[in-house]
Order: C-alpha cells, then structure tokens, then sequence
C-alpha cells in the first residue's frame, strides 16, 4: 500500500468513516500490531536502553539477521521502564505473542536469532510476553503483566512507552490517539473541556500539584487577542527522567494533550521548552509534530472545526531554574532565565504578558486518557485528594531501576521494595529522596504513608517531579544534604538574595562540619555556631525566596536534619562519619606489628603524610592526612586500620 | 476605589490596584527596600520588603504584591524583622566591609539598612566573591565586590536609557553584573550617563574621582588654574549644606571656588549662549539649505555617543557644534589666552558638571589643539562638593561674588539649558530673532517645559512652521528616532538629553536626587529666568564681544575650528 493510501486511511479513520471498510480495517490492524506478516524486532531505545547498548545491539541483530539470511523488521521503541533490564529487545513472529528479552547487550544478539530461527525463547533471557488475543503463547513465559515490576504499576501516561514506535503518528493513531481530540473538537466547548479536567481531580504534576482544571479555567476567562500554552519539559531534577520517557516513546500523546489544553484555554500557540540535553527526545518530538502537521492535527482549522494551533520547540540551555515557569518564560521571551514575583500569576499575565498556561509533560500526557475514558473515570483512580497516577523514577541503591507508574495512595514501600524489589546488595534501607533537590527524605519510618500531595507534604516531603533516589546505610545523610545543597547553590540564579546568598552559606556551614579540623583559631566555635545558624538561615530562605527554587532550597538540609540530626550531631562533636563517605573525617593508622617497612604507602600518599625508614614501621602524620585511604589499598600486609 | 485592609492589627484605606508598599507609605509607614525603584515594574529581587500576610505560608513581598480587600499584613514581627535582617547579614557576609575606605561612606542604603536593623555582630560569615574592577571608562568605576545584585542599574540602563550595556552574568552566588564578555565599560555601549550611579545604593558604581587631580593642578606655581561650572550646578548643591533644595547659590559658589584657589571663575552658561549662536545659525543654514533635517542637538555627550553607536545613520543630523562644556573650553586657551597674554598650555581648566559623560567628552580626540586639551579635568556636582569640604569652606557664611569677565556674563535662556526643553527653549528664542528680526514676545514655551519623557510643540516664526520636540531619557530618543526612520518629517529640531529630566538630573549630581529634588531645581532655573532682564542669547555682550573681537560671525572660519566638531560611527560590543 502506497504511503499516500495509507494517510487517506489514516484520516478517514480518524474522522470515523472507516466502520465497515474492510480494507481499511486491515491497514489499521497492521499499525496495531496484533498480527505481523514477517518478523519485528522491537528494541528500546530510549537514552537509557541506547545508554545500556541497544545501538550497539541493533547493528549485531542486523549483522546476523543478515548472515542468516533472515527477514525482519526492526522497530526502535521508547523505554518500557525497567532500567535494570536494558536493552530490552521484543519479538514478534507472525502468529505468536510478543516476547519480550532483557539485557540483550550485543553479545547477546544471538538470542533473538535463535528466537527467530527456532521460535525458540529461553526462560532466564526473558521477562514475559504480551498478550495479543487468539495468538500462539509462549510455553513456560509469564505474562509481562504478572512480572513483579508491572504488576502492581496502573500505566495511563506510560500506556504505550516502549510498545508503540514513537516515530510511527499511524500507530499512534491505530491504538486510539487523537480520538480524544477529535471528541473534544466535536462535542466539547472550551468551557466543557476546562470543566472536565477540574472534575477529574487532575492536579499539577511537576512540583505545587494545583489543579489543572482551575488553571486552565484562570486562562480562560481572560480577554486577550492572544493565549499562550507552554509545556514544561525542563526536566532538571537529578534523578528524573519522567518526560524524557515520555517525550522519546509516546510523543504523539503530548502534543494531543497540548491541543486540547490550547483548545479549552483558547490558546492558538503552544510551546514546549525542553532542555537541549534531550536530543533525542527533541528529534522523536519534531518528527511527531512534522506528523501531526501531515494529518492536519495541528496548524490551521484542525478537524475543519475551525481550531488553530501552532506548536514550537524551546531548548533550555541547561539552567535549572528555568524550570520555574515565569523564569521558563523569560527564557523563552529571549531574556535571562529569572523569576519574576507573582501575581500576576502566568493565566493572567504570562508569556509575552498575555495569559498563558503551564503545565508539565505528565499532567498534558494524562489529558487524552481523561477525555476518553471520562472524568469519573479518571477520578476514581488513586485517593480523595490525590487522583489518577504518578510515574516515579527510581534510581540508587535499589535492584530495579526505573521508570514505574502507580496509583495515587500506593505506599513508597510497595514502590521500592514490592516494584523494585528492595535494596540492591543486601544493604539495609535508610531514606529515600522524593521531590529531588527541592524534596525532603522518607526514612523506614515513613514508608508507609501513601502517595498523594498531602501526605507527602506532612512529611517534609513533597511530589516534586517524581525523581525518587534511594539510600542505603552506605549513604551520610550530611553528604547527601550537601550534594543538594551544592546543586541547588549552583543552580541559583541569583537574583534574589536569601537564595543566592543564603544556599551558599548553608553548603559552606555543610562543608564546615565534614571537613577535616583545622587546628588552631576558633573552628570548632565557628563550626557550633553555623549549625545553629543552619536551620535558622534554612526558615529565613524558605521564608523570603522569590521563587520555588529558593523556597524549597533548604528542604534537603532541614528533612534530613529531622530525620537524621543524629548523624549530625556526630559528624560535629565526634568529628566522625559511621559511613565513611565524608572521607576528610576518616582516620588512618599503621598497626606497627604489621608493618613490614616497604614504603609503599609513604610513596602512595598525595600529601606526604606517611613517614618512616625501610624495613622499620612506618607512621601517618594526622594533621596531614586528607582522609583518602590512598594507604589502605596499596598496602599489602594489611597493615593499615580506618576509624 | 478604597479598600480596607488590616496593617498590623489597624485598619487602613488602600486604593485599587495599588501595592501593599505604597498603601503603607501612604500611611506613614515605612518598609525597607533595596531593589525597589518608583516607576518601575516591581522585580521582587531584594526581598527585603517582605511582609506578614495572613493566611499566606511565606512571607510576601510588599513591593509587588497588590492591595486586595480585607487582607490583613504585619509589618515589623518578629518573623519579618528576623528575615529583614537575615537578607541584610547574608549581603554583609559577601561584602568587602570597607565602608570607611568607600565612596558612599555615611552615603549608602546597604550601611543604614544594616544598622537600622541592629547588625552588630556577625552571625553568618563564608567566602566572599573576588571581583576585578571595572575602571575601564573615563566615566564611571565599576567595584563588582561591593555590589549587592539589586538590579537598579540594569533596568535604569535598559529601561531609561535603552543603553542596556550591562546586565547579569554567571549563575549562583557567582552572579555579578557585567558588560558584554566581561571586556569593561569602555568596549560596551555604554554611554557614560552615569544614571547608573544615581541609584546604586552601594558604593558598587561611582564616578571616576579626580579631586586629586584638581588638588594637583592648583597647586602647580607655573599653571593658571581657571574653572568653569555647568547652568545647573549653582541650582544643585543647596541641599547639601542645609539650604532648600534648588537654592541658587551662583555667587557663593563662585566665591567658594576663589577660595578653593581658582584664579578665574567662568560660567559655563555664557558658552552656552555662544552654543546657542552657533547652533541657531546651523539650524537655520539648514532649512534655508536643504541640508538634513530634522537637526539634533549636541549638547549632551550622552545622547552624543548614542547616536554614534545606535543611529549612526542619523549622525548628519546631529548639529556639527561642540557642547558649551567644550565651547567654553576652547575659547578659553584661545580668545582668552590671547587677549590675557598666557599660553594655552600653561592654563589649567577645570570644569564642573552635572554629568559623568563629560569626562568623557573631555577626553575625545577633537577636544583640543597642537596636543593641549580644551578642558583638562572635569569633576562632577560630587566632586565638588567634595572639594568644598576639603577645602573648609563655610557655604553658609561667605560672601557672594561674580564671576570673572570676560566669559563670565550670561543670558537666563543659557541657565536653563539645565533643564530639559532650555536648549530648545533658548535656541527659539535667538533663531526668532534671526529670522523675523524681532524679538519673541512671549518668552516662555510653556509645551517645552516640566519633566515629561517627550515634549513636543509647533511654533510659527514669520511665515514658517517649525515642528520641534524635546525628549530626555535615551530610551525616548530612541523610539523618536525610529519614527524619524519610519519617514516622520514634521520635525525641524529636536533636543536629546540623556537623562530624564536633563542635567538637573544628571548622572553627577548628589545621590538621592529624587523626582521633588529635580523639580525644586528646574523651577530655580525658571525662576531666574522669569526675573532677570537678559533673556535671549543673542543680547549677552559679552558673546557680541566675543564675536566682533575674535571670532567673526556664527559659522564662520574661526568659529568652525574652535567650535564645531564632527561624529562617526562607533563600533562598540553589545
């Protein structure tokens, strides 16, 4: 079928005039992939799996595909969400399940020729199949449904990331998308469809969690020649990698999103500021929305209903702050990225002082789910407060890295130890960072609260973006502060002063407590009075700040104060770190029996503190040493003790 | 419309749409505030206004945020004076602590806010920014170090003058203000204003400072030290020594600079009547020539080096004649020199302006003869007053005296060249004379006068009508020369001062030289205007002297070399 038949089914289907055609059934039956004529490989590659060696993988799968005279098609997909397990390659031979391989790594391109070849699937290579009604299961492989890390998850905004081909609008189309669109446009007024959202409960996901419905609905009712949608793709948080997910294997459910938004909001121009170090998120985007520009869904009289929207791309250049909506829209206006007071808040007076509406990549990507199942629907997903889903990633000390999408009023511990299979290594749990730099820390304590806004918040912890960095009693939670702390300061953009002065002086008090005593003058004095001044200059920071990114600056430093004020306390008066990370506080010492004199360490240490005579024990020189165990690994006598 | 609001525990009346900061100001109570300037689109920087708000978890800032009906606010808890006071320690931790080696000593907003809060001890102590001066320009002296990232420049610069020669650069706490790639002011578009100085709270922009040039030079026993002061300058300094601000104090102040040790006290006034000779005269070569039009004046070496920079395609239409500063300075080590008998070179003049860019213009290539500078230093309104203090002098018990002759007498059209519209003002008034050959009967352009941005009027002299219009505030020039560009031809002469308000307002002239301060100036200028006799330039007898012993006619051989200058295009980093 020519490609130009193939957009005519497309569109005929899309404005509902296929029902009955037979042939044109067909074609939309090929772009679901149900069934298959020949062979296709499916290989995640997303960042993360290209990241783990899919790119590398696929150029072996080719290489052999072709040494063996072998025929199939080879699709690159999104990423499914288990990190752990990249790269994952499915397969699909005609008539069969989908198969899905974990940790195909090109060496291990052999596996899918063998499943291939001999339609053959062995069970520790893989992690389930997919089932496609009426097909030839798999004998003796799971459902990828029952696997551990998908059972308990509720994909709505993942649905189709690392299934569909984020490159293909038809298969997008096949499986549903832009129905919602075509719903809205046809039975919905703008009205209705900012009524709609508010009804579902939808709550901001990147960060304050206000309803969506109500801000749409702020922007709506102003008069203005000119309304403005903006999506927030500035994922900056360490640790989070929701949107990129999103963005590189399901774009066309963005861009949905954003037009109906624009449509309920009255906007005619959309941007989505996405930060330039997402390349391959911006190439599968533009590729979608070159797309959806072919189909007509978007530019000019979209569905011939008389709705105009045009989209645009942004990149950020990599400031974090941009990720604050008036500073985002500076940045877009071509100023420097810096936040600007509110009110006016953006829905009045936003981008280009016209109202504009801001939303997160998440919350658009929920927006075609609602319009199509209705907002009872979505209302009924998650808590009284808390609706519908949240994707969190999950990344540290735990065994399945990730990408995981749950219902609201999930416990973090079924996340992390149900989802993710608990710690890695067998280490024992101690925290874990929710909300990234502007979150707080859960501690076994806590593991048991659910996940909605509230009770995240009565935690010290709020929903931020939904980057979850987990701990385990290898981390100092003082180090951890301090990691923050120093991103954050950096990060700053230093218009306003508690912020800009304030962050630094609390990562110099930080730096303070883990580095190594000076002797002489009144550190120690100094050092007792910046901790006193820490939670102090903590309150005044979240107090006064001009934008989020100082007012939840602290919170690092004041959650893990509260929870781990122990740990602290022991970093300052016993000058000691139990984990050993704050590596200035560690202490070395030569057990003389043991030393055989071979100067080994003397000649390994940076800084010369290590002293002695061949042949005679040797001695560190306290004062000297920087704590960095340079000692420890080359001697050979174990000779060498840490405290 | 009022609006009832609760301030701390009392009800008051707030007006729509205002702001919590000028409701309270209204009533008498004051809140800090650093990065704050009137007219201005609030930033919300400094965060030092911040107040109470009930029912809002943070603290809000009153600066920006608007009166709404029923909201009740603290202003001076515990919590706000504990953050007010946190912000201005935190300033403190990164700042130099050398008030007592700093320009705005007993001067600075950062000093008084620190102890109107009781800053007596240090709490918060940490590493301090190293920051290179900037002392790059003739003009002004950049101190990184000592700036507190308030903002006020910036906009002033972007917003007032359209210059935006310098902005934030870096991130964090290494953010400083900066010019384009860090080269310094002199690479930049900046224009030399000085407007940045004029609201900087800190010592962080000052004027190049050369008292002690001047202490050099007065004491040089083979030099004759001469000085010459700006139209506005005897308006401008009052204040400063107790007087009512705007207080003319012509005769003090030249008794003042005798005593200081100058030998000759000129005016600069009297040059600006021979400008407005000069400048007259061109315009009217130009409409009587079809040369370009509409013609800009060139009194201001701010708008002077605008121009060059960002309409140079307009440069013809600037008039060709050198400020009274500059004027004033050739005729003395020529005319003067001359008819007293004493070499150029061996004369040391000094001028005193409202104006940081004249240090500049001082320093142009064009500005002197066989290697001898026109003007050898050129102090500020600041600087003077500085020399004042230094010298002893009593402002407030001393005799009045006159200034020297020759080039000491002068029109009032030649004193309000300190305002902006005098120029304007004083040119009509000789090119009415010159064209009709009578006086103007009604002496006063009433449309020409008073602080607005732009003014514009449409006058008939003989049987032509004249379009002319006056803008101060370089971000109006520009949008005026872009309708010139756009084709407006109704224009015959336009004045362009750099600062908004004109010299009175100028980047030299003492801090603090509020909206009421400018006002109280421009009306002593009228004033003397009103109440003297001499009122058109072209009666000074002294210029007529001028020109029968020396200098011929306006335009002519003479006046063409000492006078008149020219511009080119000026290729700076934006």
């Amino acid at each position: 079928m020519t490609n130009i038949n193939i957009h005519k089914t497309m569109m005929a289907h899309l404005h509902g005039q296929t029902a009955g055609d037979a042939e044109a059934m067909r074609v939309i039956q090929s772009f679901r992939k149900d069934d298959v004529p020949k062979p296709v490989i499916y290989v995640g590659a997303g960042t993360c799996g290209l990241g783990a060696g899919a790119a590398e993988t696929i150029i072996a799968i080719k290489e052999q595909l072709k040494q063996n005279g072998l025929d199939a098609e080879i699709v690159e997909v999104g990423c499914i969400g288990l990190c752990t397990a990249e790269p994952i390659v499915d397969v699909q031979l005609p008539g069969r399940n989908r198969v899905s391989f974990k940790n195909v790594t090109q060496d291990k391109a052999g596996i899918v020729i063998r499943c291939l070849k001999e339609a053959d699937a062995e069970k520790q290579d893989v992690l389930g199949q997919f089932n496609h009604s009426g097909k030839i299961s798999w004998n003796g492989v799971d459902d990828i449904s029952r696997h551990p890390f998908f059972a308990r998850q509720r994909r709505v905004v993942l649905k189709q990331c690392g299934i569909i081909n984020p490159e293909s609008i038809e298969e997008y189309i096949a499986h549903g998308g832009y129905a919602g669109l075509k719903k809205v446009l046809d039975a919905y007024t703008p009205e209705s469809v900012c009524e709609t959202i508010e009804k579902s409960g939808l709550r901001g996901r990147g960060g304050g969690g206000f309803l969506t419905g109500k801000k749409w609905q702020f922007a709506r009712v102003q008069n203005a020649d000119q309304k403005y949608l903006i999506c927030n793709a500035d994922e900056g948080d360490p640790g989070a990698f929701m949107d990129r997910a999103v963005i590189e294997g399901d774009p066309h459910r963005l861009i949905e999103g954003m037009a109906i938004a624009a449509y309920g909001i009255g906007a005619s121009v959309g941007y989505v500021y996405i930060r330039a170090e997402y390349p391959l998120a911006i190439k599968r985007l533009k590729i979608a929305m070159q797309q959806a520009k072919e189909y007509g869904l978007l530019g000019k009289n979209i569905f011939g209903k008389g709705f105009d929207f045009e989209l645009k791309i942004k990149t950020g250049a990599g400031a974090f702050v941009c990720g604050e909506e008036t500073a985002l829209m500076a940045s877009i206006e071509g100023r420097r990225g810096m936040p600007k007071p509110r009110p006016p808040f953006p829905p009045v007076k936003g981008l280009f002082d016209k109202p504009t509406v801001i939303n997160n990549v998440e919350t658009l990507a929920n927006v075609p789910e609602i319009i199509l199942n209705g907002w009872e629907w979505f209302s009924a997903i998650g808590t009284k407060t808390s609706k519908g889903t949240k994707v969190f990633a999950l990344s540290g000390k735990i065994k399945n890295t990730g990408l995981v999408e749950i219902p609201m009023g999930t416990t973090i511990r079924e996340i992390l130890f149900d989802i993710a299979d608990g710690i890695a290594n067998g280490k024992k749990f101690k925290a874990v960072q929710i909300g990234g730099p502007s979150g707080g820390c859960i501690t076994e304590a806590n593991l048991d609260i659910q996940i909605d806004y509230e009770s995240l918040l009565s935690v010290g912890a709020m929903m931020g973006s939904g980057g979850l960095v987990v701990m385990d009693e290898d981390n100092c939670m003082v180090d951890v502060a301090k990691f923050f702390m120093d991103f954050i300061q950096r990060e700053s953009c230093g218009k306003c002063i508690p912020c800009r002065e304030g962050t630094r002086r609390m990562l110099e008090i930080l730096e303070s407590i883990t580095q190594k005593p000076v002797a002489g003058e009144n550190q120690a004095l100094e050092r007792m009075k910046g901790v006193m001044q820490l939670e102090k200059l903590g309150q005044v920071i979240k107090d006064t700040s001009l934008c989020g990114l100082g007012q939840s600056a602290p919170n690092p430093v004041l959650s893990t104060l509260r929870w781990f004020r122990d740990e602290y306390e022991e970093h300052i008066y016993e000058r000691k770190c139990a984990t050993k990370v704050c590596t200035e506080l560690r202490k070395f010492k030569i057990v003389a029996d043991a030393c055989t004199g071979c100067t080994v360490c003397s000649r390994k240490c940076p800084v010369g503190a290590i002293i002695g005579n061949k042949k005679t024990p040797h001695f560190i020189i306290e004062d000297k040493c920087i704590g960095c165990g340079a000692c420890m690994e080359a001697c050979k006598f174990n000779a060498i003790e840490m405290n | 419309m009022k609006i009832p609001i609760q301030v701390n525990g009392k009800s008051l009346e707030a007006r729509e749409g205002e702001t919590i900061l000028s409701a309270l100001n209204r009533n008498g109570i004051q809140v800090p505030t650093l990065c704050h300037m009137k007219n201005f689109i609030p930033t919300g920087a400094c965060r030092i206004c911040v107040v109470e708000l009930e029912g809002n978890p943070k603290l809000v800032t009153a600066c920006s945020f608007p009166v709404s009906s029923g909201m009740k606010i603290r202003t001076h808890s515990p919590r706000v004076i504990e953050a007010r006071k946190t912000i201005v320690e935190l300033l403190l931790s990164n700042h130099p602590d050398d008030c007592l080696f700093c320009a705005r000593n007993n001067n600075c907003e950062l000093q008084s806010l620190s102890k109107e809060y009781h800053v007596i001890e240090r709490r918060i102590r940490g590493k301090k920014n190293s920051f290179p001066l900037d002392h790059s320009s003739p003009s002004i002296i950049r101190d990184p170090e000592k700036c507190i990232l308030c903002g006020r420049c910036v906009r002033v610069c972007e917003e007032i003058m359209g210059v935006a020669c310098i902005d934030y650069v870096n991130r964090g706490s290494k953010t400083l203000i900066g010019t384009t790639l860090q080269r310094g002011l002199n690479t930049s578009s900046c224009v030399n204003c000085g407007q940045c100085i004029m609201v900087c709270p800190t010592g962080a922009l000052t004027e190049r400072n050369q008292v002690h040039r001047v202490q050099e030079g007065l004491n040089q026993p083979d030099k004759m030290p001469v000085v010459q002061y700006a139209p506005s300058i005897s308006v401008s300094i009052a204040e400063e020594f107790g007087m009512p601000a705007g207080t003319d104090v012509n005769g003090i102040l030249n008794a003042a600079l005798r005593k200081i040790g100058f030998k000759k006290v000129f005016d600069t006034t009297f040059a600006a009547d021979l400008t407005i000779m000069e400048e007259s005269a061109e315009l009217i070569d130009r409409v009587k020539n079809n040369k370009p039009l509409p013609m800009f004046t060139s009194c201001c070496p701010g708008w002077v080096k605008y121009a060059e920079e960002f309409a140079a395609d307009l440069l013809g239409n600037v008039s060709s004649c050198k400020s009274p500063q500059q004027m004033m300075g050739a005729v003395i080590k020529s005319y003067y020199a001359k008819k007293e008998n004493i070499a150029p070179e061996n004369i040391f003049s000094v001028s005193i302006m409202p104006c940081t860019a004249k240090k500049f213009e001082a320093e142009r290539d064009t500005m002197g003869r066989n290697g001898v500078k026109d003007v050898d230093i050129v102090i500020t309104t600041r600087e003077l007053i500085e020399l004042i203090r230094l010298y002893g002098i009593d402002m407030k018990t001393i005799q009045p005296e006159l200034t020297d002759s020759p080039l000491g007498v002068r029109s009032s059209a030649g004193k309000i060249f300190g305002a902006t519209g005098g120029v304007m003002e004083a040119a009509l008034r000789t090119a009415y004379k010159a064209l009709t050959g009578n006086e103007l009967m009604e002496f006063r352009i009433t449309e020409l006068r008073g602080l607005k941005g732009r003014k514009e009027a449409r006058l008939k002299i003989g049987d032509m009508e004249v379009g002319v219009a006056v803008v101060s505030g370089l971000a109006n020039a520009a949008k005026l020369v872009e309708e010139i560009r756009n084709g407006r031809s109704d224009l015959h002469f336009i004045e362009v001062m750099a600062c908004p308000g004109g010299c009175i307002a100028g980047g030299g002239q003492r801090i603090a030289s509020y909206e009421d301060v400018v006002e109280a100036r421009m009306q002593s200028l009228y004033d003397i205007d009103e109440r003297e006799t001499l009122k058109v330039s072209h009666k000074n007898p002294e210029i007529r002297e001028l020109y029968e012993e020396f200098l011929g006619e306006p335009l002519g051989h003479t006046s063409h070399d000492l006078l008149h200058t020219h511009y080119i295009k000026r290729e700076v980093l934006l």
